[in-house]
């Protein structure tokens, strides 16, 4: 396995930590760069788009900007959350708009050692591999670092 | 001091600040081909402005300055630190006289001569001896320092008008408090934080409002007035009618009618509307160079007028006015017209075109070469315009803001330039309504009423004096004042998952969509806001019902409908009347047969259609792949060049791709660029009325909305003008007259079904004399049969000779098409039995032979 590290261009190998801000959905402990990141908000009032695809739960006031919401578990074909639960966003930027993505918890930040990562593996279901950089190894827990820009591309999707 | 000569001095100040700095970095790089025009334009627009202003010292110092400057852009003369240090010279006194005129309101006396004639003897190429500098200018000090924002006057100039405030310079003080530019950065922060301090007080209000006896009420109470005061204040900051950049017009058209001797009459229409301040300035320089071309090139004098058979007085009319989330300004002017010859002649003679492109382009084509940077076609140069830097200026300055220039010209009948600027920093007065719990804001602009109506209950007439929404098979429809207003229930529409709630009373806004009337079912009406426009995510731009999104006062974010895209979304902008119409036309053979139409948007926001079995491809290529050459957009598609032709002229929007129609015939492909694609449907293709554009055949019903039916082979001859040679041939047609068509390629009888039906003939078409020969056989009745001459098997000869051998179709008008116009061909075509003999793209040609082929046939 140290290996596959080696070999992965991008990502850990070259960096000796990441820092990544852990966040669940569906129970399932997940990962986003830091850097990725620029607000964590609470619950808030999200607006409903007519007509937009399932994923995008629809838009929101940030301090004056308009940020478009994609529901992290329709994203990654989850079931959808119970109703009620409350729900927490981690606001990106892409292509100067910002997104906030729905997700269940945000719970903190982690520095994460390379030697604890790994490339995901192969039967990893391909909905999660197309989001998925890779895997951390914690204790007794594992870490699904997620591709922002990839769970922002809806458009290309068409 | 008038507010004239004010603007000026400011407009004038901020160029001689620029100036500076261009002219030392023109010194550093003489062969920077780009400062160099820049800084010519700055000289022209500060001469041009003061001639009207009547400032002759300033003028005279500027016009040799600029002839200076316009030899070097020529590159007649070299760039050298003697000359530049002359320009500047020139510059230095610029700001002299302007110093001065700031202070006082008149231009100093004073005696330019010595430097005017270095100036001269530099344009005309002498060594130029370095001026003495005057005593006035002497004091002015070194280049002002460019941060200032109003590049300061010499500060002599400045002092006696801060110390002797008894001078006439006293009206100017306050005058420089009264303006002050601010960037449009600053304006929208402060919007941004504004709609923060709106959300902020509007939570305080909300707690407040839970504690009885609060001491916080009343200050509240006037923090919340502030607050609203503050961002209404906030908001008017940026927008401003574009009268106010027409103040200066009715003057400017004044001393050009006296300059020139002619007779202008200048109306302006829609002063009112209004627009961003910042697009507003970057537009009034363009326009005022557009209102003085339309002066100086556009209209006669009043003796050609009246050789011409027109009234003396030429007129000029600006028109302003909203279109589809653009404002649209025209500036039209009943002259002569551009002069095609000399555009041409002017193109080859400074190379912007070989001979042979020339021979390739239409006339709109040609025209647009004013458009070119250095293109003037005024044979002098007069103090007015003539040097060349108008045009390009002006669509220099436009695109800049993202809007597009285009224009019309008919020979001895005017010129109209149609300038699109779009409105993306646009406020506007939005109606808020709610459907199905969810609200949504609707441009005011489109709202023509509101009616209250009870929904349909079991068919039961309606009290007296209420609406009442009735339905035909589930079609929602109102009587409104022997009206029937289609309607569309805003729930339904956009899938909000809620029946119509079924009691009680629905609110119908009544809206406007280009010629139509449309109802849009709303369960509640609220109040009109003033909305800030955002654009809606790109991965939300498909959803067309929408034209961006907004935040309330109350901070919620909330969706603009379009109502644009609210008729396209149910076909309602098409009415009723235009339905029962197609009904009522019966069996129009090929023509009304089902044809597969694709639909799409281009040129604003109009729906347009062409059959899809025109269309090669569709594409949606990345905006940067698009390129310019020559002139002409083009981009690289599979291993070739493809020219790219855009419908409203423009290079389209500025979203990251750019969707194209690909048309192919044999070696020949070209993309037509179109806003958005919108859908395929499969109808009938009746030309319901025939257009007056070009490029267009007119407009018909399809998907059950109005619709532009595409005219392919004008777009065709757009990309290549010989498009129509060595391709495939057409068929037939008839008045209510029924013509056969024959010809071997698809694409052809594609284009020519609709062409011919268009113009009132209908149309069976074949793919092959055989074809026709066993419609022959099988009795059929044509009355004209258009063929082509090159075709497979049998060709076009034969068939004639074939038919005219005799059988029903003996005597029947018999057309040749072809891509071969010697007259040996016609010949040939004539003896083989064929009535007229129609060159391939001369669609117009090819009805008149049609239409004179049948005349003869009926005994009149």
């Amino acid at each position: 396995m140290t290996t596959d590290i080696l070999d992965r261009p991008d990502a850990a190998a070259a960096d000796e930590q990441q820092v990544l801000v852990t966040l669940t959905v569906a129970d399932q402990l997940c990962g986003v760069p830091v850097l990725a990141v620029r607000d964590i908000l609470g619950e808030q009032t999200i607006t409903r788009i007519p007509l937009a695809p399932p994923e995008i739960a629809g838009s929101l006031n940030l301090r004056g900007r308009i940020v478009t919401a994609i529901d992290l578990r329709r994203r990654l074909h989850l079931p959808p959350a119970p109703p009620n639960q409350p729900r927490m966003s981690v606001v990106a930027e892409q292509g100067g708009e910002l997104y906030a993505l729905l997700v269940d918890q945000v719970s903190e930040v982690l520095s994460l050692e390379a030697a604890q990562f790994e490339r995901n593996p192969p039967t990893l279901e391909k909905t999660w591999a197309a989001f998925s950089t890779g895997i951390y190894r914690l204790d007794g827990r594992l870490l699904v670092v997620l591709d922002v820009s990839k769970l922002l591309a809806l458009a290309e999707e068409g | 001091m008038d507010d004239l000569l004010s603007d000026f001095l400011t407009e004038t100040n901020e160029s001689l600040a620029e100036l500076d700095v261009a002219l030392v970095t023109l010194e550093r790089t003489p062969d920077d081909a780009e400062t160099l025009s820049g800084i010519f334009r700055l000289v022209h627009t500060i001469k041009g402005t003061c001639g009207f202003l009547g400032l002759p010292r300033l003028e005279h110092v500027a016009h040799a300055g600029e002839n200076v400057l316009g030899k070097l852009r020529d590159r007649t003369l070299a760039v050298t630190p003697a000359i530049v240090s002359l320009v500047l010279a020139a510059i230095d006194r610029i700001k002299a006289i302007v110093g001065a005129l700031a202070a006082t309101g008149v231009e100093p006396p004073g005696d330019d001569s010595e430097l005017i004639a270095a100036l001269n003897a530099a344009a005309a190429g002498e060594a130029a001896p370095a001026p003495r500098p005057q005593p006035e200018t002497a004091a002015a000090p070194e280049p002002a320092p460019v941060a200032a924002e109003p590049p300061p006057p010499p500060p002599e100039a400045k002092a006696p008008a801060a110390e002797k405030p008894a001078e006439p310079a006293a009206a100017n003080a306050p005058q420089a408090a009264q303006t002050i530019r601010v960037t449009v950065d600053v304006l929208e922060d402060l919007m941004t934080l504004v709609s923060e301090l709106v959300l902020t007080r509007n939570q305080l209000m909300q707690l407040a409002r839970t504690q009885d006896n609060s001491p916080f009420t009343v200050p509240l109470q006037r923090l919340s007035h502030i607050t609203s005061d503050l961002q209404e204040g906030v908001m008017k900051t940026r927008m401003q009618p574009i009268g106010n950049a027409w103040n200066k017009l009715p003057r400017l058209v004044r001393d050009l009618s006296h300059e020139m001797g002619k007779k202008i009459e200048l109306t302006m229409l829609g002063a009112d509307t209004e627009l961003d301040r910042q697009v507003l300035e970057m537009i009034k320089d363009p326009l005022t160079h557009m209102v003085r071309n339309s002066g100086d090139h556009g209209l006669e004098t009043p003796a050609q007028r009246r050789d011409a058979g027109k009234p003396e007085t030429g007129n000029i009319v600006l028109n302003a006015f909203h279109e589809g989330g653009h404002i649209i300004l025209e500036i039209s002017d009943d002259g002569r017209g551009l002069p095609v010859d000399r555009i041409r002649a002017k193109a080859l003679a400074s190379g912007l075109a070989t001979e042979a492109e020339l021979a390739a382009m239409t006339d709109g084509q040609i025209e647009r070469f004013i458009f070119r940077a250095g293109f003037s076609t005024a044979t002098t140069v007069s103090a007015v315009s003539g040097r060349g830097v108008g045009m390009d200026v002006v669509k220099t300055n436009i695109e800049k803001i993202g809007g597009t220039i285009d224009l019309k010209s008919t020979p001895g009948q005017g010129t109209t330039f149609i300038v699109k600027i779009p409105l993306t920093l646009a406020i506007v007065s939005a109606l808020i309504v709610e459907a199905a719990k969810e609200r949504f804001a609707i441009p005011q602009i489109s709202v023509v009423e509101l009616v209250r109506a009870l929904r349909d209950q079991g068919n039961g007439a309606g009290s007296a004096g209420e609406s009442l929404i009735e339905r035909i098979n589930d079609t929602p429809v109102l009587r409104l004042r022997n009206r029937l207003l289609p309607l569309v229930s805003l729930a339904e529409l956009l899938k909000l998952g809620v029946e119509d709630t079924a009691d009680g009373a629905a609110h119908i806004v009544v809206a406007q969509v280009g010629q139509h009337m449309m109802g849009i079912i709303v369960d509640r009406v609220f109040d009109t806001e003033e909305i800030v426009v955002k654009p809606v995510a790109p991965i939300l731009r498909h959803v067309t019902m929408f034209s961006g999104n907004t935040i309330l006062g109350d901070g919620s974010v909330i969706m603009i409908l379009d109502p644009n895209g609210i008729a396209r979304g149910t076909g309602a902008g098409a009415g009723s009347e235009s339905k029962l119409l197609q009904g009522a036309r019966i069996d129009t053979q090929t023509s009304a047969d089902q044809t597969a139409m694709l639909l799409f948007r281009a040129g604003g926001s109009q729906r347009m259609g062409v059959p899809l079995g025109l269309v090669a491809r569709l594409e949606d290529i990345p905006r940067e792949k698009i390129e310019f050459s020559c002139g002409a957009t083009v981009t690289q598609y599979r291993g070739k060049l493809m020219p790219l032709i855009a419908i409203d002229g423009g290079t389209g929007s500025d979203k990251p791709t750019q969707p194209l129609l690909v048309f192919a015939d044999g070696e020949r492909i070209m993309g037509l660029m179109v806003d958005e694609i919108i859908d395929v449907v499969d109808d009938k293709l009746d030309i319901e009325l025939a257009g007056s554009r070009p490029g267009l055949l007119g407009t018909a019903v399809i998907g059950g909305a109005a619709t532009d039916v595409l005219d392919t082979g004008y777009w065709l001859t757009q990309a290549w003008q010989d498009w129509f040679r060595n391709v495939p041939r057409q068929g037939a047609s008839a008045d209510q007259k029924h013509v056969l068509m024959v010809d071997d390629s698809d694409f052809f009888r594609q284009l020519m079904v609709p062409i011919l039906g268009a113009a009132g003939f209908r149309v069976t078409a074949v793919g092959s004399a055989a074809e026709a020969l066993r419609l022959r056989e099988a009795g059929k009745k044509f009355d004209a049969i258009v063929s082509d001459i090159e075709m497979p098997n049998m060709d076009g000869l034969k068939f004639a000779r074939t038919l005219r051998s005799g059988g029903a179709w003996a005597d029947i008008p018999l057309i040749a098409l072809t891509a071969h116009d010697g007259i040996e061909h016609a010949e040939a075509g004539r003896d083989a039995g064929f009535t007229d003999y129609v060159a391939k793209f001369e669609r117009e040609a090819l009805v008149a032979s049609l239409r004179n082929s049948l005349s003869q046939l009926v005994p009149a």
